[in-house]
This record gives C-alpha cells, structure tokens and sequence, in this order.
C-alpha cells in the first residue's frame, strides 16, 4: 500500500479527470509555467476512448479516431509539464488550504486550486436483469463490443447522436439492429439520423421502452411496453446497447454545490462555491457535451485559475 | 509476459493447471484491453508465485470465449481447479486483481 504523504510538493493546480476538458486545462496550465499534476483514473481519456472516427473535431478534416485524439492530448500536456497520474481520485479536503486531494491506493496530493473535470458515464435503464448482463449481452459501448456480435439480432436503446453511432458501428457485424425509442421521433442531428436511417440493417420502433431484460448467463430477450397502447411484447435478442444519456460523475464531491441531477454548479468564470475550486467539462455541462465544448471549458477553468493563484499572491 | 493461449492449449494451460490461472480475454482493437494489459503483467510478476497468468486474443480464438459466454471485453477469469471461480468485465485495478486472488488462494 502506497501512503507516500508528500506534504513537501505542493502543486499549484491539481486536475481531477483527463477527458478532453483535464487535459486542455493540463496543457493551459503547464504552458504557463504552473505546477501541475492530473488525475487520470485508471479508465483515463474520457467518452472520446469508447468512440471510434469523431467528424466534428475542427483541425482534423479527415476525421481521427477518438482514442488517438485522446493519446495526442495527453503527450501534449505531458510534454508541457502536466505531471499525469494514472490512479482514480478518491476524496477531497477542501476545507484546509492547500486542498488535498486523495487517490484510491492512498497516495495524497496537496494543491493550491483544484479543476474538476471528471465527465460523464453511462446513464443505464435500471431495469431488472440489466446490471447482471453488462458485459453478457448488456453493453454501453459498441465500438468495443460490436465484434461480439457478428450476424446477431441486437436492441439499441436511446434516439440521440451516440444511440445512432452505436447502431452504424453494430451494423458492420449484426444481422440486424433494432433501435428503441422511448419518444416519438429521434433527437438525434440530422446527419446521424439520416445515415442512420439509410442503414438497411437498422429499424426503429418509436414510443417504446424496454422494462426487463431476460437471459440464462447471457441475454436472451427483452421485454417491452408501448407507451401510447400500453400493450406488452417480448423479443429474442442476443444484445442491448445502452445509449440514453450520461450522469455526470460529481457524487465523489459532496461540499460542492449540484443541482437536482447531479450537474456541478458552475458560477462565472468556470468557479465552483468553493473558492480555489473550478470545474470543466461535462460533469457542468448539459446542454453541449461535445469534445470541443468540453475542451473550451477546460481551457477557461486553467485560465480562471491561473487568474486566481495570481491574484492569491 | 503472459503467455498466449489458444482454444486448443486452454484445457492444458488452464483447466489442467494446479495453479489458479488467470485468463485475460483480449483483442488489437480494444482500447480499454490496452489498459488492462500492462496491469495484468504487473499483477502476473507481483503474484508469480502463486497465479499462473496467459492471455488470449479473442478473434483468433472464439471457441472458448463462447463457451464462458464473453460478450465483452476486457473480462478476466480466474480459474481454480478448472472451474471458473471469478469472473471481471472492464478495467480493474491492480489492488482489485490482488483481492480477487487473494480470495482464492486463501
């Protein structure tokens, strides 16, 4: 067991997450000369690693898959100073200065201003039978399991951009791919519905939500309801992908303020209510949730608190 | 390094094994398999004594993969006289890996 208290080193930004919002603000802050160090988490790069080719990434006209993006950000940071650190955050101390923040594993690291970038996760049904079968026929990410599922039948849940990505990546090996939607029409933007759409593998059934998921070790079938008819029907299928949203990872700060579902709140300048303590990304952010938007908001909260340290001296 | 195993080496590597053996189901195009690899390997050396760790690329390989119902990857199973004892989906930690183990071999 590491308990390596280095109460010596003191940092002035500490970073908590290394999605594309922890690691502009990495690069922001090691440019200017800070001391950084980020938290990576074990699963470090955010969403963007569970993506294949992003398209709408300005600089990259050719598209470049998500995972590549990610590493390039990282040697980035890395090569202005970011000191990156692959273990998951644990617990903060906010009410001594410097805030201290502890990773899983017991090492301890004091800062003067504190980023929190921690992101999103997958947002699940939270029916019966889900939680037993992720990883058996329950899944969130098709760009990592989609092989799985060669010429099979398989359920994508949600009507937003990621539930069309996961039905084109599905398609290059299932049968066929069945989208369920709980609304009337998809949400989703128009280039994803269409392509989407054009897919002959790919059908819809809208006004539909799944309320159990059926299997013997693996999953088998789901049950479903129309919310208009509220009629009941069955279906075998071999998989379930998951794309209805994220829930942004803040429980692990319990004295900052969030609101009603979780969203840390964000005051002007990228501030948090606890001074010294800013926050980027998408674990504020609901109505965007891109990279870029999420990699801006980074670059404001390292600016804010490079802003803030000099104002401190 | 742990070594590679194929369906038709698993029963020897594995299921004969008089250690407990940890498998750990990968492939070239899983990202978080990238994660998870190096772990493993720190895990396999700290615990050389006592698990036995082999790896397994899952497109070269489905035979065994269907049959312990892998449908995602990474998953690390631990196998202990030829049944599998502990099975993991996802990233795991190092001190997750040590827990499991130890679980196992007490």
């Amino acid at each position: 067991m590491k308990n390596t208290d280095t109460k010596n080193e003191i940092y002035d930004v500490a970073i908590i997450g290394s999605g594309p919002a922890g690691l502009t603000a990495g690069i922001y802050n090691s440019r200017a000369d800070l001391k950084t160090v980020l938290l990576a988490g074990l699963k470090w790069g955010g969403q963007l690693m569970l993506t294949t080719e992003v398209e709408n990434f300005p600089g990259f006209p050719d598209g470049i898959m998500g995972p590549e993006l990610m590493g390039n950000m990282r040697k980035q940071a890395e090569k202005y100073g970011t000191k990156i650190v692959d273990a998951n955050f644990s617990q903060s101390d906010f009410s001594q200065k410097p805030f201290k923040l502890t990773a899983e594993g017991g090492e301890v690291f004091y800062s003067k201003a504190v980023i929190i970038a921690t992101g999103a996760d997958t947002k699940w049904l939270q029916i019966p039978g889900e939680q037993e079968h992720i990883g058996r026929g329950v899944s969130s990410c098709a760009p990592c399991d989609a092989a799985f599922y060669r010429n099979k039948n398989v359920i994508v849940v949600g009507g937003g951009d990621s539930a069309m990505e996961e039905a084109n990546v599905l398609s290059k090996f299932a049968s066929e791919i069945t989208v369920v939607y709980r609304g009337e029409a998809l949400r989703a933007s128009e280039i994803m519905q269409k392509r989407a759409k054009e897919n002959p593998k790919i059908k819809f059934i809208y006004n539909t939500e799944l309320y159990e998921i059926v299997g013997d070790g693996k999953v088998t079938g789901v049950k479903l309801k129309n919310s208009k008819t509220n009629k009941t029907s069955e279906m075998p299928i071999d998989g379930v992908f998951v794309a209805i949203g994220h829930i942004p990872n803040s429980s692990v700060f319990p004295d900052i303020e969030r609101d009603e579902k979780g969203f840390i709140k964000r005051l002007e300048g990228s501030k948090t209510n606890i001074e010294g303590v800013f926050v980027a990304g998408d674990v504020h952010d609901f109505h965007y949730m891109q990279a870029v938007t999420a990699a801006g908001y980074g670059c404001e909260a390292a600016l804010s608190a490079e802003r803030w340290l000099e104002d401190q001296k | 390094m742990a070594a590679n195993i194929t369906d038709q080496t698993f029963d020897q590597e594995v299921l004969q094994s008089d250690k407990v053996t940890l498998v750990d189901f990968w492939a070239e195009w899983c990202q978080p398999c990238k994660i998870v690899g190096p772990i493993v390997e720190e895990f396999g050396e700290e615990y050389k004594d006592k698990v036995k760790v082999v790896k397994m690329d899952v497109d070269e390989n489905t035979e065994t993969p269907g049959k312990f119902n892998i449908l995602s990857i990474p998953t690390l199973i631990f196998f202990k006289n030829g049944n599998p004892e502990k099975t993991m989906v996802g990233v795991q930690s190092k001190d997750q890996l040590k827990k499991a183990a130890d679980e196992l071999l007490s």
